[in-house]
């Protein structure tokens, strides 16, 4: 993106930078979210559809796993603005994916706090027991590795994301029992928001 | 002092309706606001000199006596819960465990300005946290306290959680404001300010969650009261974060005179695993580093900014003397690369050439020149940019190499680096 001649193209491309998404297969939102999606469109004035775009963004995450060229444009359709709109808003926000993922996501925290306590050899971890690199899916497509920036909760360091829910003060050496885990029970391996209390 | 922003956090259901209403006499500041007139409320919180917790500490009753009232706009609150300033993470404790304090907050505030919509925008990391809101401002509707005619006041009140979806600068106010329209979330050039041009082109406010739920304690109890709580303009209670390198991490309230050597010596039992202190960031990433002979000073605004540092979000990131400082900087400024927004040049094109400069000297691949450079270029970001994200991102080189110059001769001199650690990666990413 920059093009100083010493400086070097990055293979990652910027947040601010284009790359086209792939299509995707033909993308309409059931009946049940398209109505979820109209409910929370009243939260805003009517002239302001727009302002529910993330709302509906993360709609077609829940139903393809993915944002596509095609869900995109629907998603266009629905709002009532242009798919460069939409395309803008996916390609800006970090937790939008642009491709296929696996069925789980690993998100691991990479920022000061949780790298302290060693994230960083959690994601080494995962990446030796998965055979991927960071950003990556694994072969079955059960786990995509990735790594994420600071989530909030630092003096539960280290924390890793899984799809929407959260593992906390995750050691480097029990990753790869939570990818067992995870394989045998899913979501429900995972140890939650960490509450000293009951939750009732 | 006895909390007061989490007194109950640690008893079950404490996030309850039920529990709010016995425990803390809930919704009686709310009450007690309905009788005021909105200037007299904004007039209590000028007089508790009640400072922005969101990091830059600007004077919340400013803020609302600037938003314009004598238009027929709609106004608009906005509570910025978007938390992502590394090493912070109060909001979180706040919302998860005495959401109505921070319902009761975003009404007032709703009240005192004259707007009849508050939305809470929520890191979209979050999830479970909004659950949890959502449960509260259901009971809160369902209780009378939000909706129409609140308390029989004819005060109309509506709150909205809105979601996020991973993006640090949404939590820049201009910034948020773009991303509530459904756009990028980067920021406005200021003037016009939101008080004036906010959402939608509307006179908005826009606070922390921490600073809107100290309100409710303002109207309850008065502004003198809140100011006598702490040093002098300093006044009121503050929620601290420890992270890092410490026997126990995690948010303690006190006031303003607690210093950052009882924060971590005290409050988080000090450095772990019998080591040493050698670095510790006390108002999240985006302010400068402290080193240890420096931490005898109280955690306040006026205090920190005294010693050449800020409280900002108060999240104090501690590092023993396995930590070496040029990675740390190198971590940080992935985080401010990553999270750039893009729009202005200095801070997308800037921050990259940082970060690279930062990689090459970690990996033993710096020059002498690069660390005269580095300064050169991060002065170049800091303070040319449309919002303060620009500074942040310089902040980690600057001060970095300021405090902790030598450190970096050595990297380069030897040709490696001269800290390493066994909780770091054993194959780091390549230089290039």
């Amino acid at each position: 993106m920059s093009f100083h001649p010493e400086m070097q193209y990055e293979t990652a491309l910027h947040k601010s930078a284009r790359r086209l998404p792939p299509e995707g297969e033909p993308f309409t939102f059931t009946p049940e979210r398209r109505q979820r999606f109209e409910e929370i469109a009243t939260h805003y004035p009517q002239e302001q559809r727009r302002s529910a775009i993330l709302y509906a963004l993360f709609l077609v995450q829940e139903q393809q796993g993915w944002i596509s060229a095609n869900a995109m444009r629907h998603v266009a359709e629905v709002i009532g603005c242009t798919p460069a709109d939409v395309e803008d808003v996916v390609s800006y926000y970090a937790m939008f994916y642009r491709q296929p993922v696996g069925r789980y996501v690993l998100q691991v925290c990479r920022t000061l706090s949780c790298a302290l306590r060693g994230a960083e050899r959690v994601t080494e971890a995962f990446s030796e027991a998965l055979g991927v690199k960071v950003g990556e899916t694994d072969a079955t497509g059960t786990f995509t590795l990735v790594e994420v920036e600071c989530l909030g909760a630092c003096d539960r360091a280290p924390v890793v994301m899984v799809n929407d829910g959260w593992h906390e003060c995750l050691k480097p050496e029990d990753a790869k029992q939570l990818l067992d885990d995870v394989r045998a029970r899913g979501e429900a391996a995972l140890s939650g928001c960490f509450h000293k209390v009951e939750k009732a | 002092m006895d909390p007061l922003l989490t007194p109950h956090v640690r008893e079950p259901r404490s996030y309850t309706l039920d529990f709010y209403l016995r425990q803390d006499g809930g919704y009686q500041a709310l009450r007690k606001a309905l009788g005021m007139t909105p200037d007299a409320i904004i007039d209590e919180v000028k007089k508790s000199g009640l400072r922005g917790r969101g990091g830059a500490g600007f004077p919340t009753g400013m803020k609302w006596q600037f938003v314009d009232r004598k238009t027929d706009k709609p106004r608009y609150i906005c509570c910025n819960a978007d938390e992502s300033e590394p090493g912070t993470f109060k909001d979180h404790v706040l919302m998860e465990r005495n959401p109505h304090l921070l319902l009761e907050g975003c009404a007032i505030g709703c009240y005192a300005i004259g707007a009849k919509v508050a939305y809470i925008y929520i890191r979209g990391e979050f999830l479970h946290v909004q659950h949890v809101l959502e449960e509260a401002i259901a009971e809160a509707y369902a209780g009378g306290y939000l909706g129409r005619n609140i308390l029989g006041s004819g005060f109309d009140c509506d709150i909205y959680l809105h979601r996020g979806a991973g993006a640090y600068e949404a939590g820049e106010e201009t910034a948020l404001i773009e991303s509530l329209e459904g756009k990028r979330a980067q920021p406005r050039l200021k003037p016009p300010f939101p008080a004036t041009a906010g959402l939608y082109g509307c006179p908005t406010a826009v606070n922390n969650v921490e600073t809107l739920c100290n309100v409710p304690l303002i109207v309850a109890r008065g502004g003198e009261w809140y100011a006598a709580l702490g040093p002098e303009k300093n006044g009121g209670p503050k929620l601290f974060c420890v992270s890092g390198h410490v026997v126990r991490p995690g948010t303690f309230e006190g006031t303003m005179h607690t210093t950052v050597r009882e924060l971590i010596y005290g409050h988080a039992g000090g450095i772990a695993n019998g080591r040493q202190l050698k670095a510790v960031i006390p108002g999240g990433s985006s302010v400068p580093v402290l080193r240890p002979d420096q931490i005898d000073v109280p955690a306040s605004f006026d205090g920190l900014m005294k010693a050449g540092t800020m409280l900002g979000s108060a999240g104090m990131i501690v590092m023993d003397d396995t930590t070496c400082m040029v990675w740390m900087a190198e971590n940080l400024l992935h985080f401010y690369r990553h999270e750039s927004c893009g729009k202005c040049t200095p801070c997308r094109e800037g921050g990259a050439w940082l970060l690279n400069m930062l990689r090459k000297i970690e990996r033993g691949e710096g020059r002498l020149r690069d660390i005269e450079l580095l300064l050169s270029v991060a002065d170049n970001i800091a303070g040319k940019t449309l919002c303060a994200f620009g500074d942040a991102a310089a902040t980690p080189v600057l001060a970095t190499i300021k405090q902790f110059r030598d450190e970096f001769e050595a990297h380069v001199r030897e040709g490696r680096c001269t800290c390493p650690a066994d909780w770091r990666a054993r194959q780091p990413v390549a230089a290039h």
